[in-house]
């Protein structure tokens, strides 16, 4: 092992260790949670669920973590949502395919990203402030689209976004996964990941190196438009309808938490797309316990803070070394005196 | 003032980390009023000491005795508490906030529960015109230079524990003037009574202001004399545990001037910023670049490296006119640059070794022609070894290296580059005197392999052993160029201090 | 009488688009709080046509949800010199100063949908809003009449946590099922009012509530939230409005729809029609200066698939829900 400062499976344990711990008080309030069965064409289970409701979460936390490795944050991807969806409904409703609609609202959430990209790189606006412009008018841009209203449609190729399934498995999951999965090879197997994490520990060294910083945030940003569009188009499919007043509301607090919680600094550098996705999961993992627990509605927020409040603070454990410390501490010494 | 008492001591103090001892066994005394430098290479234990001293480290072994009495000192507020005060490199100021603020923040005096700053103003004033300082308390303290800002920092060091004043490389950024009004402010504390602790990497200043010294090497007591009783060739070899030899390349200035100037700059120029000037420079040549802080010489290298873009003039390379707008148009054309300013333009502190040094090559390479990460190992281990990067592991966060081998990381990473003109801006600023001499041998030595050089640096004496051309600069203007015989400290000393309209010809 | 006049007009020059109204007998100012839902919409839109089938000259003003922009928009209707205004409050409280100003005018002022707090409830004529605690009354008897004697679990969705909707909701619906001991809620969760929220929560409880199965009714404090869990009922492989029977309130388009579909059995109108009892107390105050009650409470009708839904839903869609 290389990297002797905090070994990987050190640094992936407090996650680890909470979704386990999560997942066994789920199945705690609710014997049946590791259930699955095949049911209509397609999987049914509360675990199918959990991934179910977690891909748009997951998608925002893809695109979330790689603008927070960056140093910088995107309040605005419950609004793009809102947007995105808006107008894949409203185009699906007056007529045009659905690819047409699909790629239009993505393409709406690029230019979103862009949008915030610009503001960020090329006027040095503080992300949290460039980003919340989109965040209030954003909303407003979808109750314009939807003139105020829910536009509900029945267009079954773009319900197929919400509640399809292939060969069983729920169409959001597959998204979310195909995107995991594209965007990991992206930031590892290019130089991209290396360039946001220099960017996000040191914008202007990076300059200094001679890397192009201002482009690579546009595009983080571009890139983080494009997931809140496809998790809007998801949102949207799933309840056949277009809510500009709540689809993707408060979702942004969600990403950045599960973004948090998978382990990458506020304060930019280090990211793990994996990690990030986990978190989502834990999240929507919580989500779906408490409802299955049967609580009376007032605990939610407050069970879901203590939750997240211990969670972090195992990470903060763990990210001072803690659980190596107590591993490996003897071994390491060892090994270093050699 | 004979064998007054000590008022503070170390005896036998012991600090390991996970695997490596920072400190064995040291020894350390200071008395009142006396002036006590601390010395020693990057890494040679003095940070530890001193975060031992006040608190931010608990001794493994060893005792820590205040007026005699052993103490044990469980936080920095606690030493504060008992007298030390602490002065860090960095100045950790508010420089938004008001000079008073500054002075007695966390402590403001209150009144009604509000902060009362007609009596807080008062009090700043009063603490400042101690040492003669009349600032204007209320405005912010940005508005003073770094050295002002410095001496802000002591005075509420000195004001809020008043016996041991402890200052972490208070001269690295001030220019000549700044250091004597440091100096003056140093002398009247230590007529006051107090115990300093100066850390430091100018050997003069140690002669001019210290009465006694203690050198640590590798994390044990290395020697500790007064000043008087140590000369400076036994305080280097204390140091380093090795004669130090810095050898100049006289022979380099008779060399004929190369027939061609590859590189040439004419008329360049930004507003407000540095005044068009003309430069040529051939392979093979190293230029000096000599001046006060502010006289334009960082200005002069963000402006060939396209940090900042250039509203006059035009760039001349291999005979072809190349427009240089941003640093990856300076990479393209092969030119590196070693920012001054290395911890916020240099390194990517909490990467690794080896993506610092692969960063720039990887940036000029482009976003989706990743450098795999067994070429970037091969590339880190080769560069580790010629330029002696002294390191555990190449996967350690660059940020956890000296000064000296954060900065052969940098120049690693624009030799992986393969430049041929590259700008060293103060390379060898807050480095150990061991590295220093590395660093200087390694600029001979690139040199001697055809590449350009532009060294940037407040070391006179260095720039003098190592230059075929320097260049003057004073008030953001190119004053002249020295070649040849013309080279020496004194005259180069002239041409900075003389009155605009005098330059000698 | 020709000064009024003269004042009249200058008004009705300022509006543009109310040219028309010119020759009605009265004027009405609408302080509106925005368009944040599409219930407020439709407000919006059946008060012009309200106003319209009464040929009153109505000018609304739009206050983006803020209380600044509302006081304005009462302090131009004053200076206008309208017969009366109505307001949909944003927030309770801060409206004695200028329902004082009004009063001092002479105008009277009536609250629709919300009501204020004030010491003084001269202030205002009258306020014309639907009864919360009701609606869930009406929605309770419905299933205690529905179900009979039949044992009946329930699932709840209730509105977000803490809103006086939600609250009232809850309570009415339990008082309509106070009598029918067969009758139990057996989860009750929050679905934010919001469709996704409605069909994630279902899902939960079907799953909970071995696949709902034992399951007879949801009764959900929004349409909406009913639209998404009639969604989780049918990929849970169970009919909507059959196997699990289906009551909410709100009365939006969409669920006319899923009741002509069979899907959903009834709904409890919230309607969007506050104006038209507001014109015609205003009348008859006007008229007969009879003044009236402080409280006018709007009608909460219920609505079943027996009330050809297909046709409500056809008139309910224009109206911008």
């Amino acid at each position: 092992m290389k990297n002797m400062f905090i070994p990987a499976a050190a640094r992936a344990a407090p996650q680890l260790g909470s979704l386990a711990l999560i997942l066994f008080l789920n199945y705690l309030a609710f014997p049946g949670f590791f259930e699955i069965r095949f049911q209509d064409g397609r999987l049914y289970g509360s675990l199918v669920d959990v991934l179910n409701r977690g891909a748009p979460i997951i998608i925002l936390a893809i695109g979330m973590t790689a603008v927070i490795a960056s140093r910088g944050v995107d309040l605005s991807v419950g609004a793009v949502m809102a947007v995105s969806g808006a107008l894949a409904a409203t185009m699906t409703v007056a007529g045009y395919p659905v690819p047409v609609a699909v790629i239009a609202a993505i393409g709406v959430g690029l230019l979103c990203g862009l949008w915030n990209g610009v503001l960020v790189a090329y006027f040095d606006l503080q992300p949290i402030v460039a980003t919340l412009i989109l965040m209030v008018t954003g909303r407003g841009i979808a109750q314009l689209i939807t003139e105020g209203s829910i536009v509900t449609f029945n267009e079954p190729g773009l319900i197929f976004f919400g509640s399809g399934a292939i060969l069983g498995i729920p169409v959001p999951i597959l998204i979310a996964a195909c995107l995991l999965a594209v965007t990991i090879v992206l930031v590892r197997r290019t130089a991209l990941g290396l360039l946001i994490e220099s960017i996000g520990v040191n914008r202007s060294a990076s300059s200094y190196a001679g890397l192009n910083s201002k482009l690579l945030l546009l595009v983080i940003y571009g890139f983080c438009g494009v997931c809140a569009a496809l998790a809007g188009i998801i949102i949207a499919a799933d309840i056949r309808g277009a809510d500009a007043n709540n689809a993707g509301l408060w979702l942004e607090l969600d990403a950045i938490l599960a973004v948090v919680i998978g382990g990458t600094s506020l304060f930019g550098g280090r990211f793990s797309l994996i990690m990030s996705a986990i978190g989502a999961i834990i999240i929507q993992a919580m989500n779906t316990g408490i409802l299955l627990s049967g609580f009376p509605p007032e605990y939610n927020l407050i069970l879901k803070a203590l939750v997240i409040i211990v969670i972090l603070l195992a990470q903060s454990f763990s990210s001072l070394g803690g659980w190596a410390f107590l591993k490996g501490e003897f071994r390491a010494k060892g090994t270093r005196q050699q | 003032m004979t064998d007054k008492a000590n008022v503070l001591a170390v005896e036998g103090i012991g600090k390991s980390f996970v695997g490596f001892k920072a400190l064995d066994g040291v020894d350390f005394s200071i008395r009142a009023g006396e002036v006590h430098a601390l010395l020693g290479e990057n890494g040679a234990g003095k940070s530890t000491l001193i975060k031992v001293l006040t608190g931010v480290h608990q001794p493994d072994a060893g005792v820590i005795s205040l007026d005699g009495q052993p103490v044990h000192v469980r936080d920095t507020h606690h030493a504060q508490s008992l007298g030390i005060g602490t002065v860090y490199q960095e100045v950790n100021l508010l420089p938004n906030m008001s000079v008073a603020d500054n002075l007695f923040i966390g402590r403001q005096p209150t009144r009604y529960g509000f902060i009362d700053r007609r009596l807080m103003e008062r009090r700043a004033r009063e603490v400042l015109a101690q040492y003669d300082l009349h600032l204007d308390v209320a405005s912010d303290l940005s508005r003073y230079s770094v050295a002002i800002q410095q001496l802000v920092a002591i005075a509420r060091a000195v004001d809020m524990s008043g016996r041991i004043l402890i200052l972490d490389e208070p001269t690295a950024s001030l220019d000549r003037h700044e250091v004597e009004i440091l100096f003056a402010m140093i002398r009247r504390l230590k007529a006051r009574g107090l115990g300093i602790v100066f850390i430091t990497h100018f050997l003069d200043q140690v002669y001019e202001v210290c009465d006694h010294v203690t050198v640590l090497r590798n994390g044990k007591l290395a020697g500790s004399a007064p000043t008087s009783e140590l000369p400076k060739l036994d305080l280097v070899k204390m140091m380093l545990g090795r004669t130090l030899a810095v050898a100049t390349h006289g022979d380099r200035r008779h060399r004929p001037p190369p027939e061609e100037r590859q590189l040439s700059f004419k008329g360049v120029g930004r507003s407000r910023s540095i005044a068009p000037f003309d430069l040529d420079i051939g392979e093979g040549e190293v230029i000096g670049m000599a001046g006060l802080l502010g006289s334009g010489r960082t200005e002069t290298a963000k402006l060939l490296f396209g940090i900042d873009a250039a509203d006059k003039g035009e760039a001349w390379i291999d005979g072809r006119a190349v427009r240089i707008r941003t640093p990856q148009d300076a990479v393209a054309l092969g030119f590196g640059l070693c920012p001054e300013d290395r911890k916020s333009d240099g390194i990517i502190g909490d990467l690794s070794i080896r993506e610092n040094i692969a960063l720039a090559l990887q940036a000029h390479r482009g976003w989706f022609n990743r450098l795999p990460k067994r070429e970037q190992t091969a590339m880190a281990d080769r560069f580790v070894k010629a330029l002696d990067i002294r390191t555990t592991d190449i996967e350690k966060p660059v940020k956890l290296l000296s000064g000296g081998n954060q900065q052969k990381v940098i120049l690693a990473r624009w030799l992986a580059t393969n430049p041929r003109f590259l700008i060293l801006d103060e390379p060898t600023r807050g480095i150990d005197v061991g590295a220093h001499a590395e660093i200087i041998t390694l600029i001979n030595e690139l040199c001697d392999k055809g590449l350009a050089l532009l060294v940037i640096s407040s070391e006179i004496d260095e720039i003098v052993a190592y230059s075929n051309r320097v260049v003057v600069l004073r008030d953001r203007t190119h004053l002249g160029e020295l070649s040849g015989d013309e080279i020496t400290t004194s005259n180069i000393m002239q041409m900075i201090a003389t009155e605009t309209g005098e330059v000698p010809a | 009488m020709i000064s009024m006049k003269r004042i009249l007009l200058a008004s009705v020059f300022a509006v543009a688009g109310f040219g028309t109204a010119s020759a009605a007998d009265l004027t009405v100012g609408f302080s509106q709080i925005g368009s944040e839902s599409g219930w407020r919409a439709a407000e919006t839109s059946v008060s012009k046509i309200e106003a319209e089938k009464r040929g009153i000259a109505f000018k609304i003003a739009d206050a983006q949800q803020k209380q600044e922009n509302q006081i304005k928009a009462i302090r131009g209707f004053i200076a206008q010199g309208v017969d009366a205004i109505f307001i949909a409050p944003v927030v309770a409280t801060g409206w004695d100063t200028v329902l004082a100003e009004a009063k001092e005018a002479d105008i009277p002022v009536i609250l629709l949908d919300r009501t204020i707090e004030t010491a003084d409830d001269s202030l205002y004529l009258t306020a014309v809003t639907s009864d919360t605690v009701h609606e869930g009354k009406v929605a309770g008897e419905w299933l205690a009449k529905t179900v009979a004697d039949k044992d009946c679990k329930v699932l709840e969705l209730q509105g977000t946590v803490g809103s006086s909707p939600a609250i009232n909701r809850k309570k009415g619906f339990e008082e309509g099922i106070a009598s029918a001991s067969n009758i139990k809620i057996v989860r009750s969760q929050t679905g934010d009012f919001t469709r996704s929220k409605g069909k994630e929560v279902m899902e939960g409880f079907l799953k909970a509530e071995n696949g709902g199965k034992d399951i007879c009714a949801l009764y959900a404090h929004n349409d909406d939230m009913a639209v998404g869990a009639i969604q989780a009922i049918k990929e849970a492989g169970l009919k909507p409005g059959k196997d699990i029977l289906v009551v909410s309130v709100d009365a939006v388009p969409d669920i006319f729809k899923a009741m002509a579909d069979g899907e959903a059995n009834a709904t409890v109108e919230l309607t969007p029609n506050m104006a038209g009892p507001a014109f015609d107390a205003l009348k008859e105050f006007k008229d007969s200066g009879k003044a009236p009650p402080k409280w006018i409470q709007t009608e909460s009708k219920l609505f079943t698939q027996a009330d050809d839904p297909m046709k409500v839903y056809e008139e309910k869609k224009g109206l911008g829900y």
